[in-house]
């Protein structure tokens, strides 16, 4: 599964993107995120904004989605293109 | 959706009169063309550009699913998306939406339906490059936005 990483968040991280072995515990986007926040400081700030927004295959997704079978899962700040 | 659609995620500028062009050539069914055009601003001569990041794949998916949404509530006839990635210089241009229809009340309300759920819904971030040289910070999203969008999600006038 691969993890992605935009704008602040990317930075906040440091890194645009990990790749994580399949792991069946996990079966939310709540989860992976309680999972990724175990590798460090930097994940616990960038996850803890209150305006993360995430991706599950490139469509809009929230806490409780399924990441069951997910090829993608990306996370930014609210999005000001235009 | 019936519309012929053209959806472009580019790092060259655009041209919007040429784009419109396109659009319309050989074209006798339209009878109405709304072009809008997003340009960088300078915030008051404090602004050099705009740095531009976009999520690859999920960008195009999600504009073409808001063209599919505008196509379906709005008869239409074509529709143009384009929009710019990299660095954006002052006064250049950054996104484009084109509606074209039979009348001019589907592509005026298509037009601004695209743009308003662009700016919220397509995985783009801006980040200024300032005159001064000094640290540009990333452009925060505006509750405007969020309300721009909720007036959209009540019946179609």
């Amino acid at each position: 599964m691969r993890i992605r990483y935009f704008a602040s968040v990317r930075e906040c991280v440091g890194k645009s993107e990990d790749v994580l072995e399949l792991n069946p515990a996990l079966k939310t986007v709540a989860d992976l995120i309680k999972h990724l926040k175990q590798s460090g400081e930097e994940y616990i700030r960038a996850f803890d904004s209150v305006s993360l927004r995430i991706a599950v295959d490139h469509s809009h997704a929230h806490l409780n989605t399924s990441i069951e079978g997910a090829k993608e899962i990306a996370f930014f700040p609210p999005m000001t293109g235009g | 959706m019936t519309a012929t659609l053209k959806i472009s995620i580019q790092i060259e500028p655009f041209n919007a009169g040429f784009e419109q062009e396109l659009l319309t050539q050989g074209r006798k069914d339209i009878g109405a063309v709304v072009a809008f055009t997003g340009l960088c601003r300078s915030e008051n001569e404090s602004l050099k550009a705009l740095e531009l990041e976009h999520y690859p794949g999920m960008a195009e998916a999600q504009m073409k699913l808001l063209a599919g949404e505008a196509a379906n509530r709005w008869d239409l006839l074509s529709i143009t998306l384009i929009h710019c990635y990299g660095l954006i210089n002052v006064g250049e241009p950054i996104v484009l939406v084109i509606a074209a229809s039979k009348h001019r009340h589907n592509a005026f309300k298509a037009a601004e339906f695209m743009m308003d759920y662009l700016k919220s819904t397509a995985p783009f971030w801006k980040k200024e490059h300032r005159i001064d040289g000094s640290k540009g910070e990333w452009i925060t999203a505006k509750d405007t936005d969020d309300a721009a969008l909720e007036r959209w999600s009540g019946l179609i006038s």
